[in-house]
């Protein structure tokens, strides 16, 4: 039962996504609109904060203070992106305390690209390189995602992005100048590293269950096909660049559709990891858990302290 | 804004000064203990790269704000007001400094 009132309201909303206005918080929305952006924003902000972890292993290794620096400055960064997107995922109506439980209950996922492990230095480059430039591909798109504060946490992420995948470049092109110890290093870790971040965009079109109606409503403006497909012409370039070799025999320029032709990941190990079976699920999962709980101290001295810089001055007022 | 749950630390809004001459804008929020962590926060969450030059944090339950249904009360009536704008005034072209 529809009533007229409600009617309307899904006119305006309506209305408003055919003018390519952005729905802002205290509008009216339908409730899947609602959940469909939860999901996503969540999944989106816990990614930037278990993606601390892969890289943040190296910040005690890294191999000068530049690199040390520049390490944290990005997982710093990854923070902010993390706190930016829970801001925005709040205004829906749901709280950071429960986002975080989801996370550390394993009920809200994360990409599944950082549940794979850093194994040598040459992954801090790689993760800039190519998963950071993936993230660009999605993120770049969703600052006109129809969501007003989603769109406008994507800006700011976004411009932040770009130091993030110049530095990876950067770090890469480096180890390329050096040894050939070094230059195998960077093969190595592009060869483990491709086929994950092509997962990234998440499973072919024709198995997104999510993305017909998302982009109905201007929430994902590109599919995940489109998205892939722009990240490997946009990435064939750069590994030329580097001297690297991306690890995909079949990987050529197909003149009449205009991009490369190029194997697809194994989408089965993909359903693996997204469900839990990753080599690193159960550590990135564990350690967000105990970061949270050793810092509970933390949040209630905080909490008891704020209370009683409110009381101290009433207290004093009563005994003068 | 309401919902926190028992023991989450309030929300705040920021805003960030971008340079001086220019208002303070909204730029997101965040949650604190109380107003100094807010700004703390605020510095390390928003103004990592010089964004700002100065913060206002104020708590979100302290915020007014007209709700979308009064939209057309509130807004509607400067619609048909064309006469408030400049270009509503036929001035021959060759009258200068107009």
């Amino acid at each position: 039962m529809t009533t007229a009132p409600a009617q309307a309201e899904e006119a305006s909303f309506e209305a408003t996504l055919a003018r390519h206005d952005r729905i802002e918080p205290r509008d009216w929305m339908p409730e899947r609109y609602r959940a469909t952006l939860v999901r996503q924003i969540a999944q989106h902000a816990h990614s930037e904060i278990i993606g601390m972890q892969p890289e943040g292993a190296w910040i005690t290794r890294a191999p000068s203070l530049r690199r040390k620096a520049i390490l944290l400055a990005k997982v710093q960064d990854e923070a902010g992106h993390g706190l930016y997107l829970y801001s925005a995922c709040e205004t829906l109506g749901v709280s950071r305390q429960e986002l975080t439980e989801k996370l550390i209950e394993g009920k809200q996922k994360y990409s599944s690209i950082f549940n794979y492990p850093t194994l040598s230095y040459a992954d801090v480059g790689t993760i800039g390189w190519l998963v950071d430039g993936a993230a660009i591909c999605n993120q770049v798109p969703l600052c006109r995602t129809s969501y007003g504060p989603y769109g406008r946490a994507m800006i700011r992420v976004c411009k932040e992005e770009s130091f993030h995948q110049r530095q990876g470049f950067e770090l890469l092109a480096t180890m390329m100048r050096g040894t050939d110890a070094q230059r195998a290093m960077v093969q190595e870790s592009v060869d483990r590293f491709w086929w994950p971040a092509l997962m990234m965009f998440g499973p072919p079109d024709a198995d997104s269950s999510h993305t017909a109606q998302s982009m109905a409503w201007g929430i994902k403006r590109d599919t995940n096909d489109e998205l892939r497909q722009k990240f490997v012409d946009m990435t064939v370039p750069q590994a030329r660049a580097l001297g690297v070799t991306l690890p995909d025999p079949d990987l050529v320029w197909n003149d009449e559709k205009g991009g490369h032709d190029f194997t697809q990941p194994d989408w089965a190990e993909f359903r693996d990891v997204v469900s839990g079976s990753g080599p690193c699920n159960a550590q990135r999962v564990a350690h967000r858990r105990r970061a949270h709980e050793d810092g509970a101290w933390v949040r209630e001295a905080a909490s008891a302290f704020a209370r009683r810089q409110q009381q101290e001055p009433q207290q004093q007022e009563a005994v003068s | 804004m309401s919902g926190a749950p028992q023991g989450e630390w309030p929300l705040y809004e920021v805003f960030v000064r971008g340079k001086r001459g220019l208002n303070h804008v909204h730029v997101g929020s965040l949650h604190a203990a109380d107003d100094r962590m807010a700004v703390h926060n605020a510095r390390d969450v928003y103004t990592r790269r010089n964004e700002g030059v100065s913060i206002w944090v104020v708590r979100a339950d302290a915020i007014t704000a007209s709700s979308p249904d009064e939209k057309d009360p509130l807004f509607a009536p400067a619609g048909d007001k064309v006469y408030r704008h400049p270009t509503f005034y036929d001035i021959p072209d060759d009258v200068p400094h107009m």
